[in-house]
């Protein structure tokens, strides 16, 4: 929570001795509130002052950066409880657990496969983020299993272990990688802190109950660790769906300090669809990580997918740029199709007529980013605006056919589109479904 | 220092909607179905009661659904050809606590079939399953306007979930199923002013707000999802506050959107089936009651998932 003039104001030295450059203590407070000065300016500000002050101007849930390299993330600094309010800024990590049971051969089969797990969607390209390595036989082997893991992806990577010995072999050798270490339970607290510090990892804490998991947080905050996740551990979905409700709420609503961090949760399930399920619920619910076990590309690309959407701004549409798209060997016989340029419209629209095979112009109109509905209802949609971008982008002389493809749903403009840009006027389906039939009836 | 935890307080109830009636009831139903009656957010049980399981129903249709998917031919073998056989399938192979059936022959350009045969049908359906009914009209607003009054009269007493009712077309199957005691889908394009707007005309003509179910039209994983999602979040948002013209349980055609999707289409059907699964818990979490969906491995799943979101 930002601190206001007078807050600040009263851990002032109140000797209005000018130093800082202002005529007055609280003139300088003013100035701090409204961030115009830094608090260096003054050399009569005491330790808590400051610590107080630093902490007001962070966010209520800390902004994380996660792993080293291009493949690095952020989350945290979340600002609100449901998209409508405003927006989820950053999209929560995805990762996947390996245990160090696996053989050699096989870890390095599935990284092949994560790595690869790679989607574009509307023009967006989606990736997934973390590798777990879990800690099921000794230190020495887990240790060959991170060195395996590190050197065959560049994904961010969790330490998955309770063990102090087998972790600090391991986190040698991830130095510049900014791991995150998993999980700091109550028993191994100062033990996993000191080794965070050490070589600048994240450190999850583990904890069932939000009490305890808050006197943890506090506890190493004041030790001087801040780069911290929190976590409660495996429970019923409720329960679950209870806490991240409350490890976002507290922050945001009741300006809680020490649970200002974002959340990691672990969805592993026998059954992937199962598993899936459980990563939609966290997806859906605030969690700043989800580490799933199930690699397969058809259960990675929903859940991606379901990330996307939760993660879109809700008032700003995705938006492709508006032009005159050529799909296939077109020619000046190649139908034209008008649409919006609502990523989703367009990319429907697209993936129907490459199924039909049929070389296609797709002309997308400038709608602002509105399907054809809202689009038309909002008048962005219009037989004039369609008109400008025919002229535009010069159909006229590309087809000989003269003539012009109108979703089905805006039928009603048919007449006026003729008129205005003097093409013939076909209308199509209302679904784009309908596109692979109906071009090839054309 | 004990930790004060952030707990909201509602003021507002979303109503409850009972389908289908019982002997006792005036009905020929073995059981009914809930939906809808809690005072919180989805599964915040520490901040209020939620009565009824979140509840999916069977989507069936009167012909044969042509247009769908290998998959879910597959999944359903011949008896998509035969109604009957398809919806006793349903309730006796994967214990569906209701069915969903969309009269689509009706519609102009598929049999046309007159209302008095799909009335007989309807009657037919509630002779060979005992579960409750949602019924769908074909989607030609002239045409639905002389069936769902038909079957309407065929099913009374029974208490289906009918529609649906839309901005400027409710009034003749407000007036039908009043008559016949059924409940009622409104239904708006992802709009919550038109969802306020039309429980508001519909409650106008004397239709208890009580027995409408909204549908706030979805799109599926992909497709759109989004855009629902957070407009069911709104409208629980208000109804919790108070807001007693959009208190109403959500209806979500999931099946209907998710198999449309390019990914339902993939060769493997393990695609298809977790693009249904988990548009349908996106849903739920959004806070749906009642979900209509198609592949049964999906209902399958989200019914546990159901079951496991309800264990406390
Ligand atoms: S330097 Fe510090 S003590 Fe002096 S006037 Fe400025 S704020 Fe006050």
């Amino acid at each position: 929570m930002a601190l206001s003039g007078l807050d600040i104001y009263k851990l002032l030295a109140k000797t209005n001795c000018r130093e800082c450059g202002f005529a007055t203590c609280l003139a300088f407070a003013m100035a701090l509130a409204k961030k115009a000065a830094g608090i260096e300016k003054c050399p009569y500000i005491n330790e808590e002052a400051k610590r107080m002050l630093e902490a007001s101007a962070q966010p209520p849930i800390k902004l994380l950066c996660i792993g080293g390299g291009e493949k690095s993330f952020e989350i945290g600094n979340e600002s609100v409880m449901f998209r409508h309010e405003e927006k989820f800024h950053r999209p929560c990590g995805i990762g996947f657990i390996l245990d160090d049971g696996l053989s050699d051969a096989q870890i390095k089969e599935r990284l092949r496969k994560i790595n690869k797990s790679r989607f574009e969607r509307v023009g967006q390209m989606l990736e997934v983020n973390l590798v777990a390595v879990r800690q099921n036989k000794s230190g020495q082997r887990f240790c060959d299993a991170v060195k395996l893991v590190a050197e065959n992806t560049d994904l961010a990577l969790v330490l998955m272990s309770r063990d102090p010995a087998a972790l600090k072999p391991a986190l040698e050798l991830l130095k510049a990688r900014r791991p995150v270490i998993y999980p700091a339970v109550k028993d191994n607290l100062q033990e996993f802190a000191l080794l965070a510090k050490e070589y600048g990892a994240i450190l999850v804490i583990t904890c069932p109950d939000l009490e305890g998991l808050s006197a943890a947080a506090a506890q190493l905050n004041k030790e001087g660790l801040s780069d911290i996740l929190l976590d409660t551990g495996k429970k019923e979905l409720s329960d679950k769906i209870w806490d991240l409700t409350q490890l976002r709420r507290l922050p945001l609503k009741r300006s809680n300090r020490s649970l200002g961090y974002p959340v990691l949760a672990v969805a592993e399930e026998d059954d992937p669809y199962e598993e899936a399920l459980e990563a939609v619920t966290y997806i859906g619910k605030y969690a700043g990580i989800v580490l799933i076990r199930g690699i397969e590309s058809w259960e990675v690309l929903s859940l991606l997918t379901l990330r996307q959407n939760i993660y879109t701004d809700p008032q700003k549409p995705l938006q492709i740029e508006p032009k005159l798209y050529s799909i296939g060997q077109v020619d000046d016989k190649s139908p034209v199709l008008v649409t919006t340029n609502f990523s989703l419209t367009y990319y429907t629209v697209l993936g129907e007529v490459e199924a039909s095979k049929v070389p296609s112009y797709i002309m997308s109109v400038d709608t602002e980013g509105m399907s054809v509905l809202t689009a038309w209802a909002a008048e962005k949609f219009t037989p004039e605006k369609i008109t400008a971008t025919v002229n535009k982008y010069g159909v006229r002389q590309m087809v000989r056919h003269n003539r012009l493809i109108i979703p089905g749903y805006v039928a009603v403009m048919s007449g006026e589109l003729e008129e205005s840009s003097g093409c013939k006027v076909v209308v199509g389906p209302k679904e784009a479904a309908g596109l692979p039939s109906f071009l090839k009836n054309l | 220092m004990a930790l004060q935890l952030a707990t909201e307080k509602w003021s507002g109830e979303i109503s409850e909607v009972i389908i289908g009636a019982t002997k006792d009831e005036g009905g020929s139903r073995k059981s009914v179905v809930r939906i809808g009656g809690e005072n919180t957010l989805p599964f915040l049980f520490n901040e209020g009661k939620i009565p009824n399981p979140v509840c999916v129903a069977f989507e069936v249709w009167d012909t044969a659904p042509s247009d769908w998917p290998e998959c879910l031919w597959r999944a359903f073998g011949k008896s998509l050809n035969d109604s009957l056989s398809w919806a006793k399938k349903c309730v006796e192979e994967y214990k569906a606590k209701i069915l969903c059936v969309r009269l689509q022959s009706a519609h102009p350009d598929f049999a046309d079939t007159p209302p008095e045969a799909c009335a007989k049908f309807i009657a037919g359906l509630l002779n060979a399953v005992d579960v409750p009914l949602v019924i769908i009209g074909c989607g030609d607003d002239a045409k639905d306007n002389l069936v769902l009054p038909a079957v309407s009269e065929a099913a009374k007493g029974e208490r289906c979930l009918i529609g649906s009712a839309v901005q400027d077309n409710y009034k003749t199957l407000v007036a039908a199923l009043s008559a016949d005691g059924h409940n009622i889908i409104a239904e708006s394009p992802i709009d919550i002013n038109i969802a306020k707007q039309l429980n508001i005309l519909i409650s106008d003509t004397g239709f208890a707000l009580s027995r409408i179910v909204i549908n706030p039209t979805i799109g599926a994983l992909g497709y759109g999802l989004e855009y629902a999602y957070s407009i069911m979040e709104r409208a629980r948002l208000a109804a919790l506050s108070g807001d007693k013209t959009v208190a109403s349980p959500f209806i979500c055609f999931v099946g209907q959107e998710a198999w449309k999707a390019k990914e339902a289409k993939s060769e493997d059907e393990r695609q298809g089936i977790i693009w249904e699964m988990l548009s349908a818990a996106a849903l739920i979490q959004a806070g749906a009651g009642l979900l209509v969906m198609r592949h049964p491995v999906a209902v399958e799943k989200v019914n546990k998932y159901i079951e496991r979101l309800f264990q406390r």
